[in-house]
């Protein structure tokens, strides 16, 4: 985690030192306590088979839960569905976006910035607003209730804000290692290929899980564009599942919630890792 | 230094060369560009144009070819209509309390905390705050949803004070949907204003600290100036993602009830898919794409007088 050092307690008397950090870990405490109830929850009730809407321990924890739900039809169809369209989405957004940040980070031109800057805008766009005429369109174009038509839109959707980081991070790769390429007789996909993104790998790392992490989260757009129960990723037949049940399976429901929340915990602890959590903002804040 | 001269020595060689073949080496220079720009020409912008024909038109789900120019009469019918002017109102109130009161002023707070607090405890807030941030939307809206039903923690924990239990998701959807939202969006505001604090040259605190300025008053007359940009740049990030909150409410609330949660996403779904009134709720959308897009504009200002 990125979290900034505490300045050391120069003059101050001691006491009153420890008596100010006592407070902050108080109060840090106390939010934390707060922020951790609802995960609390989450993880004892998928260990309780009569678990119920309110924080309490099992009163004998058992696996049975997750049993219950690894079948092909809860579980695995749906998380292979979600590999499937956000994998694919992913490779779609990180080849796109790497291929376009090349010429923006590499060559000076009227249209640059322009581009660049409509990019940013479109960063900021409510995708979820854009949702209904894309509706309109993919019934019209008959992408309705694909797999692939929906990862072509998440591509889409992720992609302005995967050309900016994507582009942020060439830009830190000095280019005299590039000329010695174009020298040789390179021609500028070789660069681009040999060169420019084995030296930015963790960079490209960065973009691609970001990408994937937004898109594994992602409910309304699988929930709008994939209609068809055998084609739903987790995200929305978790949804299916809480919301058509009579008499909900908190349980199971929670078991499932947390088989489907482990990919994006561990990419993004992977990723944190290497490189200092706060990577999403890099792109977003840097300018 | 090796680039300019590159440069400069074809820029040197170009006025000989054809016109025709410098175009070409332009196109072909630009041309990685195209994958991306036709994805996002044909995915993006392309529903965005036609977002605005039909949100002037009448089109329904049903009978497509029936749909005729109905000019801004989506637009008056919105204004005019009592459950548009609700999703309005309970969108300004989500984004009220939960982006620029919760959102923005508790990361502060949990970044300011962080700088004096020790080592397990900035690490293990800090987790928890971040694993709240990374969980799906969706799994984010049930837990929650449990937390704040009838008989959920939130009630058990109010039951344990001796204080009255409400049924929270009844009585107060638009609140509960809100600190939802706190909860799942915190994370970010706490990480961009932890960088921005640790921004702040030592000095400049220890000496206002010397010239005994307390606390409120460092944190009004210094660290807030300089920190500024970022509070910016955090506010309008916060408020452009919550103004498209949609799958936290549908999960907690479903918009309801009745439409007591039922902010402008909720409300365009609701007219276009559930009502079948497509034209409306793209010129709902269309509305809530020219907010966006407003904020975006404010938002590359402030970029561009940094740049």
């Amino acid at each position: 985690m990125p979290l900034p050092r505490r300045p050391a307690a120069r003059r101050r008397t001691p006491s009153r030192g420890t008596r100010r950090r006592l407070a902050a870990d108080a109060g840090l405490l106390a939010a934390a306590a707060a922020f951790a109830m609802p995960l609390v929850w989450l993880v004892l009730s998928s260990l309780d088979t009569e678990a119920t809407l309110r924080v309490r321990l099992p009163r004998s924890p058992s696996p049975d839960n997750f049993s219950a739900v690894l079948t092909d039809e809860i579980t695995f169809t749906p998380m292979l569905n979600s590999l499937l369209i956000c994998g694919g989405a992913t490779l779609l957004t990180v080849v796109c976006a790497a291929l376009a940040a090349y010429p923006l980070s590499r060559h000076r031109s009227r249209f640059a910035r322009p581009y660049l800057l409509t990019i940013l805008f479109a960063t900021c766009l409510p995708v979820t607003a854009v949702m209904v005429p894309v509706y309109a369109l993919f019934v019209r174009v008959d992408l309705i209730d694909t797999r692939y038509g929906t990862a072509l839109f998440l591509a889409t959707a992720q992609l302005p804000f995967a050309i900016w980081l994507m582009k942020n991070f060439m830009d830190g790769v000095p280019k005299v290692l590039e000329e010695a390429a174009w020298t040789d007789g390179a021609s500028w996909w070789q660069t681009l290929l040999r060169v420019i993104l084995p030296l930015m790998g963790p960079g490209v790392a960065v973009v691609a899980v970001y990408t994937f992490l937004m898109m594994w989260g992602n409910f309304f757009v699988p929930f709008m564009l994939l209609l068809s129960p055998e084609q739903l990723p987790a995200s929305v037949s978790i949804f299916t599942f809480f919301g058509n049940y009579g008499a909900v399976a908190f349980g199971e429901l929670a078991a499932f919630s947390i088989l489907y929340s482990t990919p994006v915990l561990v990419l993004y602890i992977l990723v944190s890792r290497r490189l200092g959590g706060g990577f999403a903002l890099g792109g977003a804040v840097k300018g | 230094m090796t680039g300019a001269v590159a440069e400069t020595a074809g820029r040197a060689r170009t006025p000989g060369a054809a016109p025709a073949g410098r175009v070409r080496t332009r196109l072909l220079r630009w041309s990685p560009l195209a994958p991306a720009t036709v994805l996002l020409l044909l995915f993006l912008l392309g529903p965005i144009g036609y977002c605005v024909v039909i949100a002037f038109t009448d089109t329904q789900l049903t009978g497509q070819a029936s749909a005729s120019f109905v000019g801004l009469a989506n637009f008056r019918h919105a204004f005019g209509d009592p459950a548009f002017r609700n999703a309005v109102v309970l969108t300004l109130v989500f984004t009220v309390v939960s982006s620029l009161l919760g959102q923005n002023t508790l990361g502060l707070v949990l970044a300011g905390l962080m700088r004096r607090a020790s080592r397990p405890v900035r690490s293990l807030t800090g987790a928890t705050v971040i694993c709240a941030w990374v969980l799906p939307e969706i799994v984010a809206g049930f837990v929650l949803y449990t937390f704040f039903a009838r008989r959920g923690t939130l009630n058990a924990l109010l039951d344990l004070l001796h204080l009255p239990a409400q049924n929270w998701l009844f009585t107060l959807p638009i609140l509960a949907v809100s600190f939802a939202n706190v909860w799942r969006g915190t994370a970010f505001s706490m990480l961009i204003y932890s960088a921005a604090l640790a921004g702040i040259p030592q000095e400049v605190t220890e000496s206002a600290e010397v010239d005994g300025a307390g606390g409120l008053r460092r944190l009004w007359h210094i660290t807030l100036p300089m920190i500024r940009r970022s509070i910016g740049t955090n506010l309008m990030l916060n408020t452009l993602q919550t103004l498209s909150v949609f799958g936290l409410i549908w999960a907690m609330t479903r918009g309801g009830p009745g439409n007591r949660s039922q902010t402008l996403p909720v409300f365009m779904y609701d007219q276009a898919f559930l009502k079948s009134l497509i034209g409306y709720g793209t010129a709902v959308a269309l509305l809530l794409l020219l907010v966006g897009a407003l904020f975006a504009a404010v938002y590359l200002r402030l970029l561009r007088e940094e740049v």
